[in-house]
């Protein structure tokens, strides 16, 4: 008599600590193989973009921040630049270069997290996500200096920054960049090298060149997958074309390229902030004249940047009053995981942890 | 830097290829008719000197009279981008191609402007709410959403 078997569904999360928040999967399963894979995303939904459309330009920027909590400095910036391109507000020169700085601290204080918490799923349990904590400690240390808060900023404004930089910033700032490499070194030195993190995550949830254009990945995962496309290159907003960095990429777009893209991203920002802190003006205004409840002309804007997790952008269309007549905002790693069936089809459940993991998901962004 | 297509050259050349596609062009924006979506989109796909393989943000703003849906596409060989906007006049039953069969980015962003706007994806694998649960009324995203 043959034996009949049927597949297994299972759920994963919304409570579970490996989904980064509250996401779920409904996994179709044969023994111990994925053989389907439906990601249910919305427990964190807000209203973010209808919340918008009754609020002023500048009191939609603390709205930004609960998008990507990881990285909310970077989502105050794809806003403003969004809403001064709308406008047409010309940023002072030394509030592009405070932005620069921030923008590249939060990315390395967002890759720190993404690398450690992805460790922790490979089953390094806490160990070396403590360790990168002690040094997002002394960026988190940094941006409370400048705005007094630890997690959303509200720091950035329309046409530049908030307020200018205290004088204890800068000593603070360098300290920090030189003592930097050697922890990354250190970083290295635990994870790189480990037989189990390598079994675990080279070859793993490979994601080909074609199909990560196809599904519009971008940030990190794109890169691993071996295309050079980094807006800040591409397409420089700001002043990032006054800066001297490389796009680093991967080669297979597998767990461990994704991995060590970050961690070279990380010394690519360093070596950026380096940069900006010789070419910063010492003096000079950090904000354009803008009032607070200011109208742009009617007409529409696409503001984007390269986010820590890939291209943010915000889409806005004005019809000449105080409020935004439409908001949309546009999340690099809901795109991302769109890519998660391809990858984890024919993996068992422990491999879609870290394939997961790997992508680094924030759900206040994918939510909105 | 990222070459943003003039709506109105690109026009005149898909309106050659594909007669009485293109409702209007400007210096930011290309309109095109909904019923030709996809044939535009599978020109702007293949055509040697478009080729735009990746698409990025796909979203609706509702005006009243109409929905404008908006593809923003990009061409990472030729490094320009273009602005792809089209209309939908019908509030009750809007329906518009899907275009998740050439750019998979649009498989979430689709479902999300159905979730939200309640515009149909005819062709669309999937098309279930992504944010709101099953049987919520109505569509937030709508300006006569109160």
């Amino acid at each position: 008599m043959p034996i009949k078997t049927e597949s297994f569904y299972l759920n994963v999360g919304p409570q579970h600590p490996s989904t980064h928040g509250v996401f779920r999967l409904r996994l179709a399963l044969d023994g111990e193989v994925v053989t389907d894979v439906e990601p249910i995303v919305g427990y964190l939904h807000r209203g973010i973009e209808k919340l918008a459309e009754t609020r002023t330009y500048t009191q939609i920027i603390p709205l930004t921040d609960r998008l990507d909590y990881l990285a909310s400095m970077t989502d105050n910036v794809a806003y403003c630049v969004a809403v001064e391109k709308l406008a047409g507000i010309k940023v002072p020169e030394r509030a592009e270069y405070i932005r620069i700085i921030f923008s590249e601290l939060m990315r390395i204080s967002s890759h720190m997290m993404a690398v450690g918490f992805y460790l922790n799923d490979c089953g390094a349990f806490f160990t070396p996500v403590l360790y990168m904590w002690r040094e997002r400690e002394k960026i988190i240390d940094l941006f409370d200096m400048v705005c007094g808060q630890r997690l959303l900023y509200n720091y950035m404004r329309v046409g530049g920054v908030s307020q200018d930089l205290p004088d204890e910033f800068m000593p603070a700032l360098k300290k920090f960049i030189d003592e930097m490499p050697r922890y990354i070194g250190e970083y290295n030195q635990l994870i790189k090298q480990n037989e189990i993190f390598l079994a675990r995550s080279k070859g793993v949830g490979i994601l080909p060149k074609e199909t990560a254009i196809n599904i519009g990945a971008s940030g990190p995962v794109l890169r691993a997958s071996g295309v050079k496309w980094d807006l800040r290159k591409m397409d420089p907003y700001s002043l990032y074309d006054r800066f001297d960095f490389d796009i680093c990429t991967g080669e297979v777009g597998d767990c461990y390229d994704r991995y060590w893209v970050r961690m070279q991203e990380m010394t690519q920002s360093l070596r950026i902030i380096e940069q900006a802190m010789k070419q910063m003006p010492d003096k000079g205004p950090v904000r354009a004249d803008v009032p607070q409840f200011f109208r742009p002309p009617a007409g529409e804007a696409y503001g984007y940047i390269e986010a820590p997790k890939g291209n943010l952008g915000f889409y806005i269309v004005s019809d000449g009053s105080i409020a935004p007549y439409r908001l949309h905002i546009f999340p690099p790693t809901l795109i991302n995981i769109t890519a998660l069936r391809d990858m984890v089809i024919g993996w068992k459940v422990a491999d879609l942890i870290i394939i997961f993991g790997s992508m680094d998901v924030v759900l206040g962004e994918i939510d909105r | 830097m990222t070459v943003a297509l003039n709506g109105e050259d690109t026009g005149k050349k898909i309106a050659e290829a594909i007669p009485g596609s293109v409702v209007s062009g400007d210096k930011n924006s290309l309109i095109v008719e909904s019923k030709s979506l996809l044939q535009v989109a599978e020109y702007l796909k293949n055509t040697p000197g478009m080729e735009f393989d990746y698409l990025t943000v796909v979203t609706a703003v509702d005006f009243m009279e109409y929905f404008e849906v908006v593809y923003r596409l990009v061409s990472m060989k030729n490094n320009q981008s273009l602005m792809l906007k089209t209309r939908v006049f019908d509030r009750v039953n809007p329906t518009i191609p899907s275009v998740t069969g050439l750019w998979r980015a649009a498989y979430y962003q689709e479902r999300e402007i159905f979730d939200l706007f309640g515009i149909k994806f005819e062709g669309h694998p999937y098309l279930k709410r992504l944010l709101l649960w099953e049987g919520f009324e109505g569509y937030p995203l709508r300006r006569d959403y109160l």
